[in-house]
């Protein structure tokens, strides 16, 4: 890896002010930065070392819903006791990701960072990604893209968010707060990531320096009635071909309010709006489960090689609402 | 009999030296003076290039960057010792040609790793490309046959084809296609060299120490009593560290230009290409039969790919050559040429990617029959060898079939596919044969009592964590009469006796023997000594009386009589050593020797999703006498295991746009983990093979890879009704 020089910090305005000179990135779990140093993908100039802030913690908000420090870890935000009661789609996604030693390392708010498993953008020798060096071309477009995006992507950019948690959090509303040299701001979580269009070496819409400070969820309806069901080519420590965060809010067997995200498909998790107004207001049967699931992929674009996962997506809606919904 | 009892399940002699971190592999010996190179790989598949290092030179630490343009000259430009397996066609940096992305076009060294690896980054290379053949598809109209395999010929016939096709009253015609795969032993290629004058020691991770020898001081042109190859310890090998590649090379020529030990150890992504790989097949199988299932004729026609650098023809042909009695037969092997790295032997050649296509064949040749699959082969079972006519030297097959199917309960099968279920999910049962054959080279061996009354055998062979260590010393132990404990046994150095290459399942077969002689050899030496000794108790006693028994020298007749072994041994002045040779006899070679299985497996497939979950296998085998019951479970346990990563996971995608493998890391070349392994059932049928050689072993490293691709893929048919013919059966193909 290129040599950086390396600041470690113990207060979050000594990280943002840390991170003034050009260059600098924010390390904490390192599970993917580090990778991505060693295949000089990234070459950060200066390391700001944040896994001293007090920024680990899971706390109950006033209005019954949950933050969660930046800095907590994906194996104690996934076994926290808040979290499985509260937000159990959210536990199985974390538990859906990576392996137990990744897990133990990895932060939340690093998994909301973590870049594209694209081939083509982790190996250095294939010149073409956008993503890494802006104007190079997509090697991927017209390359093996068995794993790339059906949904949302640019004639620049056709990669996926790997990310698991990130599905989740986007069927539980979850709002990112984030803090600057200008001070602090909240932002959706549905407007974190961003689509590639003509800068996809923009992953997120976080301003140069913003650091995450915490992921905060509201009080949720959502966790008697849902499901994460992750698809892979092998039963674990692999990346979704597909996978959907489906919840249900039924409280008088119709269907009040509902959330289907899908993973794996698109440049960050792909909320299926469409798709969900198929099933508010009705019962969860066979009937709208199938008008949900066409509906998620009306708008599929598959590549050459990755069109079974028009197919692939369609299914995995219909099972993951049936699993949410209890219907076996 | 002693405690060492040959076959017994002992623990791993190396095991806690393993566990504990005290096992020094290749890379991790620390000669003083150590600097560190890497390896710069061209990122073009075909072309020249032109290199600038002036900026690498510039960088803290280097101490030399190499290319083509400064490179010391090779005699014959370094292609002196080509002669696979051990030699191979290397990349050298004796020119500016450019034969495959990845290939090695330098080497920078430096006080530190890091250091080198920062340089290497700082080399400017330009190319000037040449078009390059990297499609299979396109390339397949100018295949070609090579001249040979490894064994037997290119092409080979057995009575008449045609006629078996007037007798056909049914008849398969399927393709079969497996891809590009690449070994990925967890410990990469590692070597250390150093020179000292024009005397070369090399710490290398490899599967044969005299071919690493051999290879190197050809290339080199200096005597090979000038180099000694070191390698107490391999981290896997699975055939790619069969050969001596350019890194091995590269690190001695590095070592001579900067004066001074240097270590190269090859990144994960570097395994992906320039150390060869599993060639890609398309096998066309063509079977005919009777309507009572016996075969009239099999056609099985291979064409695999090779580098432009040099033929290597994955032999997926061979089982076909053996595994079904069938009066008449044909069988091609064609290569094409594509510019990627020289591929090579990967566990179980021929017979792991042959017996896909095999027992994919048989499978879909029973269901044209309505014929049980297990009948169809008892009914095909092959007396002898049918391309050959010869007798095989043991064969146990048929109880391997019967016992298999009872412990798996294959008659509780309906054969209807899509017919089993477990509530959203399809249930199949597929079965199939498993084989490789066996082989031995000549090997030697020696054995040196000590005066504490212990014993040193040594044999410069290998152990790639199959348990060599182990099985060797049960076979001295039980030789010499010692307990286990009271005997080491050294390998891993061309300073003892010279052994193969740990390939081919063939240590124990080969290297047993030469063991066996060498402890025989100096068991006689210490009877005869004892005989003469004055002090000792069985002086006198003719030496076909005395026996070495779990450490004690007695007689066997007459008045009781005896002492340890460690007192006679503490009166001698000087070690009493012997040396025993073994090889394959003529005798042998009248037989054809051959190992076989029955694998049978259960598979659950979601119907949604096409996700496929192997919910068991169970195979019995029958393989020779064991060695070791315990080291030899693990092996074939192993071996399925690689044979479910080969039928669901593995294929290195190679763009062939650029010729570069996109999924070049483990993260992305998927393995089995440990949630896609459950249960396997493995048992061996009990067998003593004398007839291939005294030991009565045939070797068990490869055959447990063997058929599990096509049972599972069988299985995946009786469970959905899709035929995939194509590896690894993904869930988009069972959607």
């Amino acid at each position: 890896m290129r040599s950086f020089t390396y600041l470690r910090v113990d207060q979050i305005d000594a990280a943002i002010n840390g991170s003034s000179a050009p260059g600098s990135k924010y390390l904490a779990g390192g599970t993917n930065l580090l990778d991505l140093m060693k295949g000089y993908v990234e070459q950060p100039e200066r390391i700001v070392d944040i896994n001293r802030l007090p920024l680990a913690q899971v706390l109950e908000l006033p209005d019954g819903g949950v933050r969660i420090g930046a800095l907590v870890r994906n194996s104690d935000a996934a076994n926290h006791p808040l979290i499985r009661e509260r937000y159990p789609l959210l536990s199985q996604a974390f538990l859906a990701g990576a392996s137990p030693q990744l897990r133990n390392m990895a932060s939340v708010g690093g998994n909301l960072m973590q870049r594209t498993r694209c081939f083509y953008f982790y190996d250095t020798a294939f010149a073409a990604c956008n993503k890494r060096v802006p104007g190079t071309g997509c090697a991927a477009r017209e390359g093996f893209n068995r794993i790339h995006a059906i949904f949302g992507a640019s004639e620049r950019c056709v990669a996926t968010h790997p990310s698991d948690m990130a599905v989740a959090l986007a069927a539980l509303d979850a709002v990112v707060e984030v803090r600057g040299p200008t001070g602090t701001r909240r932002i959706p979580i549905g407007e974190f990531h961003r689509l590639p269009g003509t800068t996809p070496e923009r992953d997120t819409n976080l301003q140069p320096r913003e650091l995450i400070i915490a992921v905060d969820l509201p009080r949720s309806r959502f966790a008697a009635h849902s499901h994460y069901l992750k698809i892979r080519d092998r039963a674990s420590y692999a990346f979704a071909l597909v996978s959907v965060a489906a919840a249900l809010d039924q409280p008088g067997g119709s269907v009040r309010d509902v959330r289907i995200v899908l993973g794996g498909v698109a440049h960050k998790p792909w909320r299926v709006d469409k798709a969900e107004r198929e099933i508010v207001g009705r019962r969860l049967n066979e009937a709208s489960i199938s008008a949900a699931a066409r509906a998620s992929v009306e708008a599929a674009q598959p590549l050459r090689d990755n069109a079974f996962k028009v197919e692939l997506a369609r299914r995995a809606v219909a099972q993951a609402l049936r699993n949410a919904g209890g219907i076996t | 009999m002693s405690e060492a009892g040959i076959g017994r399940p002992i623990d791993r002699v190396d095991g806690a030296l393993k566990v504990t971190g005290r096992a020094q592999f290749a890379a991790e010996f620390a000669p003083s003076g150590l600097a560190y190179a890497v390896v710069v790989q061209s990122s073009v598949p075909s072309g020249r290039f032109r290199v600038d290092t002036s900026e690498a030179r510039r960088r803290p630490g280097v101490l030399a960057v190499l290319s083509y343009e400064n490179a010391p000259a090779l005699p014959q430009k370094g292609r002196a010792a080509i002669n696979p397996p051990a030699g191979r066609t290397l990349s050298l940096l004796q020119d500016d040609a450019i034969h495959y992305n990845g290939e090695p076009i330098g080497v920078v060294v430096a006080e530190t790793f890091e250091q080198a690896v920062d340089a290497a980054t700082a080399v400017v290379v330009s190319y000037s490309k040449t078009a390059a053949q990297l499609d299979f598809e396109k390339a397949k109209s100018s295949a070609y046959r090579p001249e040979k395999l490894t064994r037997g010929p290119a092409d080979l016939s057995w009575g008449d084809v045609d006629a078996g096709l007037r007798e056909t009253e049914a008849r398969i015609d399927r393709i079969y296609t497996t891809p590009m795969e690449h070994h990925n032993p967890m410990e990469p290629h590692a070597t250390i060299a150093q020179w000292e004058g024009d005397r070369l020691t090399l710490h290398d991770a490899t599967q044969g120490v005299s071919g690493v020898r051999q290879t190197v001081a050809k290339i080199f042109g200096i005597s090979a009593d000038n180099v000694r190859v070191i390698d107490p310890f391999v981290g896997g090998g699975f055939g790619c560290k069969g050969s001596a590649w350019s890194h091995v090379v590269l690190a001695a020529m590095a070592a001579k230009e900067v004066g001074r030990p240097v270590k190269l150890v090859l990144s994960r992504p570097q395994m992906f290409g320039p150390v060869g790989g599993r060639p890609q097949t398309e096998q066309r199988i063509v079977l005919g039969a009777r309507r009572d299932g016996r075969l009239t004729l099999v056609r099985h026609d291979v064409i695999s790919h090779t580098s432009f650098m040099e033929d290597f023809a994955e032999p997926s042909s061979q089982p076909t050559r053996a595994l079904y009695a069938c009066p008449n037969g044909a069988t091609t092997q064609r290569l094409v040429q594509l510019n990627v790295g020289v591929p090579t032997f990967q566990r179980a050649p021929g017979e792991s990617t042959g017996t896909f296509a095999t027992e994919c064949a048989m499978d879909e040749l029973a269901y044209e029959l309505g014929i049980d699959p297990l009948e169809l082969r008892l009914r095909n079972y092959a007396e002898v060898e049918p391309s050959s006519g010869k007798q095989w030297s043991s064969k146990r097959l048929r109880e391997c079939y019967r016992v298999a199917a009872e412990r798996f309960g294959w008659s509780r099968r309906n054969p209807k596919p899509r017919s089993m279920r477990d509530g959203r999910s399809l249930i199949g049962w597929g079965m199939g044969t498993a084989t490789y054959p066996a082989h031995r080279m000549p090997a030697s061996a020696s054995a040196h009592l000590l005066r504490d009354g212990t014993a040193i055998v040594r044999s410069g062979t290998q152990d790639l964590g199959t348990g060599t260590y182990t099985v060797m010393t049960q076979i001295a132990a039980e030789t010499l009469g010692l307990p286990v404990e009271r005997v080491r046994f050294e390998l891993g150095d061309t300073a003892f006796p010279a052994a193969p290459v740990s390939g081919g399942s063939m240590t124990a077969a080969s290297v047993g023997p030469a063991v066996q002689n060498a402890c025989s050899a100096l068991r006689e030496k210490i009877i005869a000594f004892a005989i003469r000794d004055t002090a000792s108790p069985l002086r006198g006693i003719d030496a076909r009386e005395v026996a070495i028994e779990n450490g004690w020298i007695l007689s066997r007749r007459g008045k009781p009589r005896r002492e340890p072994l460690s007192a006679f041994a503490a009166r001698q002045t000087e070690t009493l050593e012997a040396a025993g040779e073994a090889k394959p006899d003529k005798e042998e070679e009248q037989f054809a020797s051959r190992s076989f299985g029955a694998v049978f497996a259960e598979v659950r497939i979601d119907e949604q999703t096409g996700v496929l979950r192997v919910l068991r296998i169970v195979a019995t085998y029958s393989v020779g006498r064991l060695m070791n019951a315990k080291t030899a479970l693990s092996q074939l346990q192993g071996g399925i295991v690689w044979g479910v990563s080969q039928a669901l996971f593995e294929q290195s995608v190679l763009d062939t746009r650029y010729g570069r493998f996109v999924n070049g890391n483990l993260a992305e070349y998927h393995v089995p983990v440990n949630a896609d392994i459950q249960k396997i059932d493995v048992t061996f049928i009990d067998e003593n093979d004398t007839v291939f050689n005294p030991l009565g072993a045939r070797g068990i490293g490869e055959i447990g890879i063997t058929a599990v691709a096509a049972v599972l893929a069988n299985a995946a048919y009786h469970a959905t009704g899709n035929r995939v013919r194509d590896l690894p059966i993904t869930l988009d193909k069972l959607m």
